[in-house]
Order: C-alpha cells, then sequence, then structure tokens
C-alpha cells in the first residue's frame, strides 16, 4: 500500500494526487446529496474545461521560452476582448462573427505581445513581478478605454447615456455557443460542447507540432538554458519575444473561447485574475517556472476545473444557509487552489 | 603520533531511491593522519563527506546504515551544526564564502568575538559588541598557519579563486575544537604553486594534531602529502594502502579497476610547409578573469595545438573570443577569409566547433535529455534532424527517429553511462556530461575545434576516452583541434605544439618535448626567445 503510494506520488506529484483524491471524495458526496446530479456536475466541468483550455494552453510558449509564468496574459485577454467587442461593431452574427472576432484579435495581440516581449527582455529575471503589475495596470488603463472607445452598436453601450461599453456585453444574439453547439450531442440530458472540446485540442496540437518544430526547439532551449543557446547561435531574445507574441495571441483567442461559452464578453476588472486562474491550472497539471508540456496543460485544466465546478453545489448542499455562503465559498476553494498551486512555481525538485 | 582514531565509519550503507551508493564502508582516521580518499566521480566520495558532516541531503533521503564512531562515542550526525560541535570542519568544493564580507569576517562569521556593552548588560548576549581587533588577531593567526600574507581586512569579492581557498580553510582551523578536518578536492581551482603551498599547510596542520580526510583527483598529491590513502570504486572501498606501498600506476589502476596506459603517442612530423589554417592577429577578448590583450597565432592545417598557461592569464579567453562567446576584437582568417567575430553562429557556419571549459553553465542543456542536447546546435545551424510535415517542404519539425538513433550510436561509441538517450543531462555524473558535450560538438562536424579544459573534474576513465577520442579525431578525420587546457602533462601528451600565454599574450610556442625549464619560464613570463623549438 505504501509502496503504491509512494509510486504514484513519484510518478504523477503530490498536486496531482491529491486533487484528484479530493475530486473522488466529492463526487461521491454529491451522489449521496439529494437533488445533486452528478451527470450534469461532470458535464458543467467539461463545459467549462472546454472554457479555459486555451487560456491555460497560453501558459507553454511563456514557460519553454524562458519567460516564465505568463501573469500578463491579461494583455492578450484585453486584446481577445477589444477583438470581440469589433466583431459585434461591424454587426456579424454567428460562426462569422466568432472566426472574424479571432481574425481581428490576432494581429492586434501579436502587436501587444511584441512591445510586452520587448519589456520583458529589458526585465529579465523579473518577468513575473513585471508581468504581473503590468497586467493589472493596463486593466486599469482599458477600463478608462471601454468608456471613451467610439463603439455605437446600442448591444454593447451604456442604454442612457449611449456612450461608453457596458461591463457585461450578452452575445445571445451573436456568436454565443458557437463552438459549444458544435458537433454537440446529449449526455443524461446534458449538452455536451463538442465543438468547444475539439477546438482545444486542435489548438494543444498545434502547439505539439510547434514545440517539435526548429524554432519551438530553439525555444525551448533557450529556455532552459541562455547561455547554451547562445553559443550554438540561437538569437534568445528573439526567441523570448516569439514565446510572448504567441502566448498573447493565444490569451486573446482563449477568452473569445470563454466569451463564446459563457454567452457574455466581460470588460472593466473582469480580466484582472484571470491569468492566476490558467496559471494554477497548468501548475496543479505538473508545470513549473521553467517546465510545461502539453500533458500538464490537459491535465492541469482538468483537474483545477473540475474541482472548482464540482465543489461548489456540493459545498452549497451541505451548507443550507442560502446563498451568501456558497460566494464565500467559492473564493476560499478558487483562491486555495491557486495559492497551492503557486507554492509549486518552482516545481517538484527531487535531490539530483 | 598518537594511534586513536578521530572517526571511524563502519559498515556505512546509503541508498538513494533505491540505488545503492555506499555498499558498506569501512574507513578510519588517526588523529594528526592525512588520509586521502581517491576515486572516480561517481564512486561515492561525495556521499560519504556528506554524511560525515551531517548534510541534510543524506536525512531527506532515508539516512544511513551502519555506525559513526567519533572519538570513541558512537554518534548520529544529523545536521551541519552538530558537526561542527563535535569538531569537524568541512571545506566544500563551491565556495561558501560572502563576497561582500572582508577575510576577517568571513572566517568569523557566527563565531564573533564579542565584548560586552551597555545594552547587551540589558538585553543579553546578541547585542554584544565585536572585539574586531581581537577577530583580525586570530584570523591574521589562522592565516599565517597556512602561510598566507594578505592583508584580513579584504573583502572576498576580488580576490583570486586560491586565496578564496584558503580562507575557507581559514574559517575551519580557526574553530578551537577542530579535530577532524575535511577537504573536497581543495586544489582542483589552485594552480600549482598554490597548491604546493596548501599542501605544505596540511602538512603543518596534520603535526598539530589534526585529522585530515581529503578528496582529491591529483594523485602526485596523494602521493606528496597522504599517510594512507583509500581507493573507492563503485561505493565500496577498494583498497586502503599506505603512502609507501602506493605508487601513482597503482592507484589509478585500483580506481578505475583496469589497467590504464598513458596518453603517449608520437609527434606528428611539421612539414615546413604545412598550410595555414587559422590566423589569428591582435585578437583581443574581454572575458572577465581571463582577459586576452593581443594575440598572434598561425594554426597549422591538421594539427593538435596546446594552449597553456597559468590561470588567469587568457589562455581560455582566446577560444571563447573565437567561438564568440565574449566580445572580441582583432581579426581571424580562416583559409584567408575574414571571419565575423562576435557571432556565434557565423563562427559554427564556418565550421568551428567549441567546447565551452564551463559544462553546465554553457555546455549542456541540463533540463533537457541527452539525445536533444546532442543534435540542437547541429538543428539550429544546419538544419540537420528535421523531416517536413505531411510533404510540406517548408513545415519542417524534428525527426525523432534519426535523432534517437544517433544519439544511441554516439552513447555507444563515446561510452557514456546513461539509463538511455531520454536521460535528462543533470542527472548524469561529470564525466558522461562532458561526453554528451563532446558528442554535440561531434555531431556538428566541424574542420576546426576548440576544446576548453575538456578533463576538468572527470575522472581518469573518461579523461583517456576523452584525450583519446581527441586524437583519433585529428589523425583520423584530420581535424585541427585547439586545446585549451590547464593540465601540462595533458597537453604534453597529445599536442603538436604548445603555446603559452602569459598575460594575454602569446609567450613562446613549443615543442612537447621542449625542457620542463622552458615551460616553466614562459608560464612565468621570463621566456624572451619566441618561437623556439620549433
Amino acid at each position: 500500500m505504501r509502496g503504491m503510494w509512494r509510486r504514484l506520488i513519484d510518478k504523477y506529484g503530490y498536486p496531482k494526487v491529491s486533487i484528484t483524491i479530493l475530486l473522488i471524495i466529492l463526487i461521491s458526496v454529491a451522489s449521496c446529496q439529494k437533488g445533486q446530479s452528478v451527470p450534469s456536475l461532470l458535464v458543467d466541468s467539461l463545459i467549462r474545461i472546454g472554457m479555459n483550455g486555451i487560456l491555460v494552453l497560453a501558459m507553454v510558449p511563456s514557460i519553454v521560452s524562458g519567460t516564465g509564468l505568463n501573469f500578463g496574459l491579461s494583455l492578450g485577454i484585453l486584446t481577445g476582448l477589444l477583438a470581440g467587442c469589433m466583431s459585434i461593431e461591424f454587426n456579424l452574427r454567428g460562426g462569422t462573427a466568432f472566426f472574424a472576432a479571432v481574425l481581428i484579435s490576432i494581429p492586434l495581440s501579436a502587436v501587444v505581445g511584441y512591445l510586452y516581449g520587448w519589456l520583458l527582455n529589458r526585465v529579465k529575471g523579473d518577468e513575473m513581478t513585471v508581468g504581473t503589475y503590468l497586467g493589472f495596470s493596463l486593466v486599469s488603463l482599458m477600463s478608462i478605454f471601454w468608456l471613451i472607445l467610439p463603439f455605437k452598436s446600442p448591444e454593447m453601450v451604456w442604454a442612457i447615456k449611449g456612450r461608453g461599453l457596458r461591463t457585461t456585453i450578452s452575445l445571445t444574439d451573436r456568436y454565443a455557443k458557437v463552438l459549444d453547439n458544435f458537433l454537440s450531442f446529449k449526455f443524461f440530458g446534458n449538452k455536451i460542447p463538442t465543438g468547444t472540446l475539439l477546438f482545444f485540442c486542435f489548438f494543444c496540437f498545434l502547439m505539439w507540432l510547434f514545440l517539435r518544430t526548429k524554432t519551438g526547439v530553439a525555444m525551448t532551449a533557450a529556455g532552459d538554458n541562455p547561455r547554451f543557446a547562445e553559443a550554438s547561435g540561437i538569437n534568445v531574445n528573439k526567441q523570448r519575444m516569439i514565446g510572448t507574441v504567441i502566448c498573447t495571441i493565444l490569451g486573446g483567442i482563449g477568452i473569445l473561447v470563454y466569451a463564446q461559452s459563457f454567452g457574455f464578453l466581460q470588460l472593466y476588472q473582469a480580466p484582472l485574475m484571470m491569468p492566476f486562474a490558467a496559471i494554477a491550472a497548468i501548475l496543479i497539471g505538473g508545470a513549473s517556472a521553467k517546465n510545461a508540456k502539453i500533458s500538464h496543460v490537459i491535465s492541469g485544466v482538468i483537474l483545477f476545473q473540475a474541482l472548482l465546478t464540482i465543489s461548489l453545489p456540493v459545498f452549497n448542499k451541505m451548507i443550507p444557509e442560502g446563498a451568501n455562503l456558497s460566494e464565500i465559498v467559492r473564493i476560499i476553494v478558487s483562491n486555495g487552489v491557486i495559492l497551492y498551486a503557486l507554492t509549486k512555481v518552482g516545481g517538484d525538485e527531487c535531490n539530483g | 603520533m598518537e594511534s586513536v582514531n578521530v572517526i571511524e565509519l563502519k559498515n556505512i550503507e546509503k541508498e538513494y531511491f533505491g540505488n545503492k551508493v555506499l555498499k558498506g564502508i569501512n574507513l578510519s582516521v588517526k588523529a594528526g593522519e592525512i588520509h586521502a580518499l581517491v576515486g572516480e566521480n561517481g564512486a561515492g566520495k561525495s556521499t560519504l563527506m556528506n554524511i560525515i558532516f551531517g548534510m541534510p541531503v543524506i536525512f531527506s533521503t532515508g539516512g544511513i546504515k551502519g555506525e559513526v564512531i567519533f572519538n570513541g562515542n558512537k554518534v548520529e550526525i544529523k545536521s551541519p551544526n552538530e558537526a561542527m560541535k563535535l569538531g569537524i570542519g568541512m571545506v566544500h568544493q563551491e565556495f561558501m564564502l560572502l563576497p561582500g564580507f572582508t577575510i576577517t569576517e568571513n572566517i568569523k562569521l557566527n563565531r564573533e568575538r564579542t565584548k560586552e556593552n551597555i545594552f547587551s548588560l540589558v538585553f543579553g548576549d546578541s547585542l554584544k559588541t565585536l572585539d574586531i581587533d581581537l577577530m583580525r588577531k586570530e584570523s591574521k593567526a589562522a592565516l599565517n598557519t597556512l602561510g598566507m600574507n594578505v592583508d584580513d581586512w579584504l573583502p572576498i569579492a576580488g580576490l583570486p579563486v586560491g586565496y578564496m581557498q584558503f580562507v575557507e580553510i581559514a574559517r575551519e582551523i580557526d574553530k578551537e575544537n577542530v579535530k577532524l578536518l575535511v577537504l573536497d578536492e581543495p586544489t582542483a581551482v589552485l594552480t600549482e604553486s598554490e597548491a604546493e603551498k596548501l599542501l605544505a599547510a596540511m602538512k603543518l596542520l596534520a603535526a598539530k594534531g589534526i585529522a585530515i580526510l581529503f578528496i582529491t583527483h591529483r594523485l602526485d598529491e596523494v602521493l606528496a602529502v597522504a599517510d594512507n590513502i583509500t581507493v573507492m570504486r563503485d561505493g565500496e572501498v577498494v583498497s586502503c594502502m599506505k603512502r609507501e606501498e602506493a605508487s601513482v600506476e597503482s592507484i589509478a589502476e585500483k580506481m578505475v579497476g583496469r589497467k590504464i596506459e598513458r596518453v603517449v603517442h608520437e609527434t606528428k612530423e611539421l612539414n615546413a610547409d604545412s598550410e595555414v589554417l587559422i590566423s589569428i592577429k591582435d585578437l583581443k577578448v574581454d572575458m572577465p578573469g581571463e582577459i586576452v590583450k593581443s594575440v598572434n597565432l598561425d594554426i597549422n592545417k591538421g594539427e593538435i595545438l596546446g594552449l597553456g598557461g597559468l590561470a588567469g592569464h587568457g589562455k581560455i579567453g582566446i577560444a571563447n573570443g573565437i567561438a564568440g562567446l565574449y566580445s572580441a576584437e582583432g581579426e581571424v582568417y580562416i583559409n584567408d577569409k575574414k571571419l565575423e567575430l562576435n557571432n556565434p553562429k557565423k563562427t559554427i557556419e564556418n565550421k568551428i566547433a567549441f567546447l565551452s571549459e564551463d559544462r553546465r553553465g554553457v555546455g549542456l542543456l541540463l533540463d533537457t535529455s541527452i539525445e536533444m542536447n546532442i543534435v540542437m546546435t547541429s538543428m539550429q545551424i544546419q538544419n540537420k534532424f528535421l523531416k517536413p510535415v505531411l510533404g510540406m517542404k517548408y513545415f519542417k519539425v524534428k525527426d525523432s527517429k534519426k535523432i534517437k538513433k544517433h544519439a544511441i550510436n554516439m552513447i555507444k561509441d563515446l561510452d557514456i553511462r546513461c539509463t538511455g538517450p531520454t536521460q535528462f543531462t543533470k542527472r548524469l555524473s561529470g564525466g558522461n556530461q562532458q561526453k554528451v558535450c563532446l558528442a554535440r560538438v561531434l555531431t556538428l562536424e566541424p574542420d576546426i575545434l576548440f576544446v576548453s579544459e575538456p578533463t576538468r573534474g572527470i575522472d581518469i576513465g573518461a579523461k583517456k576516452l576523452v584525450l583519446d577520442m581527441l586524437v583519433k579525431l585529428n589523425r583520423e578525420l584530420g581535424m585541427t583541434i585547439i586545446m585549451t587546457s590547464s593540465e601540462l602533462a595533458e597537453l604534453r601528451s597529445i599536442c603538436d605544439r604548445i603555446a603559452i600565454v602569459y598575460e594575454g599574450q602569446i609567450q613562446g610556442i613549443f615543442n612537447p618535448m621542449a625542457s620542463d625549464l622552458n615551460f616553466g619560464l614562459a608560464m612565468a613570463g621570463k621566456y624572451n626567445e619566441s618561437e623556439e623549438g620549433m
């Protein structure tokens, strides 16, 4: 028994094993609770996994290129949101609207990512701190811009003044659920978001392929040992730049996937803490600030989002004191998991 | 000499994750004895030292079996602090000094001499004033014991490495109760004269009754100072001999467990009309600690040229400058074509490969597999080991099959001891890491190979293999090799010509058979005729 435990820990690490056990406990508790539908909990988890997948995947290029966990992912999220608004402003609908938003977001994110990369190349060693605060400041700065940008579409602007974007913009008539509904089917009466999951898998595949190209390999080398990379004729700053740009682009696409599934664009302060959730997910998956793989992304996003989705209704049933507590529990659980994950930034080093 | 065992290890066993690294070690050191511990890298010497000094890594991985008896009492040393209380001093391979503190402050760190003042009378001992005068006096005494004349109020930062080593030892002997001093490769970073000084100091300390246990790779030193010699191999003691019975050959033989022959071979016939391949004109390299001031040198096609000299005189800077790792000025011509300096990519494209002296810092991707380490440079510069995806010519990904095949060949050819091509290089021992570096460089199929300190910190078996490999590359493939090394004997064993660098300039170029005197003079900057012995 102890030997098996040891082997499990050695193979998967503490975070994965302990969170999986917690999940199993939660699900068994849920199945005992009255009025709790385990299948719908599982499908809800799937939806959230699809929503967040690409945001978590965005961490990979940033980690392998050596800039560490990208706490400045909010930059990509902001450009994604901007592109999402533009697609509505152009009065597009359905799949066209979504893919137009994605296409618009890519050049925007690339430019922002380039500037961000330029900054990161000047603050080597402090990327994570600088990234966090750059993200915070730009979210605040954009809060002003959301008010003054010349958007006209009545669906988006404040009804009274006719100017300034609303805090949440409904996508129901635009591109809500376009991916979720693609090829979706019923599972115990709940719709599986097949399209979103396929979209996520497709991007994982692209990333996997990219990491095997010459540039991808050079990027990994630059991240592992910059001096080795220089000696091998690799331009380290360029690789870090490419990593940051790809990361920002994925952040933009990721938030659009998130928004179509959620059904709303959330502006103003909403992007503030989003990078933390993505970072927590990839860390729980087993990545560290220096090493990340696609498998870390997939297992991390599954564990993190499933935990968040399942724990809430289960706790709510246990504490029947009204809705106030559930919000508190949500904050405790999500921040608790983030805190736990952040203690794993250094990775699980064993003594070599 | 008393015959009391200061420390006695009985049947020590140690496992790391099911991997037995020590298999029943017995060892005892008497007061006033200098006991040398030799063995290849990975023989378990460092683990043994860690056990004696109670390093946390030992206990976090499950502790040890067996008994440690110190001064006649059975002890369990669970932390370095306990070891120090018992009177064990340790000098580590890596310096453990605070660069911003003075020599005295480092020696006296956490053992400061103090005197009372008003606050300390009220609030307790931690507020006592430092007694700087007494501290300096005692530090000076400790330094003098080692025969070192240096201002004890200088900061550590900026001192030559040799001095730092002495400061470390001074710190240990300054401890009043020190009974056993453990030195882990103390001479590895020292020049020959510094090493001699250190050995003399060790004898002095032993005469005072301190037991000394020291690890080294330099067998001459062992024979010079040790009273007893323990040879370890693969976690076992294979031999324990007295100095009188030992010789370099017998120790080396026991260490590797097979007979080794010296790398001797005939020097190549040098034709007067041999073609100049590399022509270096007024090269300046700004490498900290190894500044090259002005080097003029012609290197012939197909020769092995040695670059020797004392540490800090710039011999290492030459190769680093040409490889583009440190900013360089001047002119370098390859086959009469000017080489663009400060551009590592151009250098590699010109079929020049460089094996760095800083293996872990520059030579390896530590968190990457052996196979990717081997092919990385070749893939980036020469576009090898790539294959198109779905027939798309411009979209290529790494060719895992080819990489694996190549890596397995290299592992076999160079005898890299590993669990397989996907093992991370940080888990390999120094010698095997060096072989991975060599494999990477060979994958580039260079015409010109710069190697810096190829045998530093690796065991005799691997050393011989590396040197043989260099000779083979030169003789069979016609590769021109420029080898930089601090070990003159090594240069003399394989080079065709040896250039000695002194204060950033070439002092002279010698035939490897030239007399010791010539080499000695050149290293000291006293050799005036250039190009003698050509």
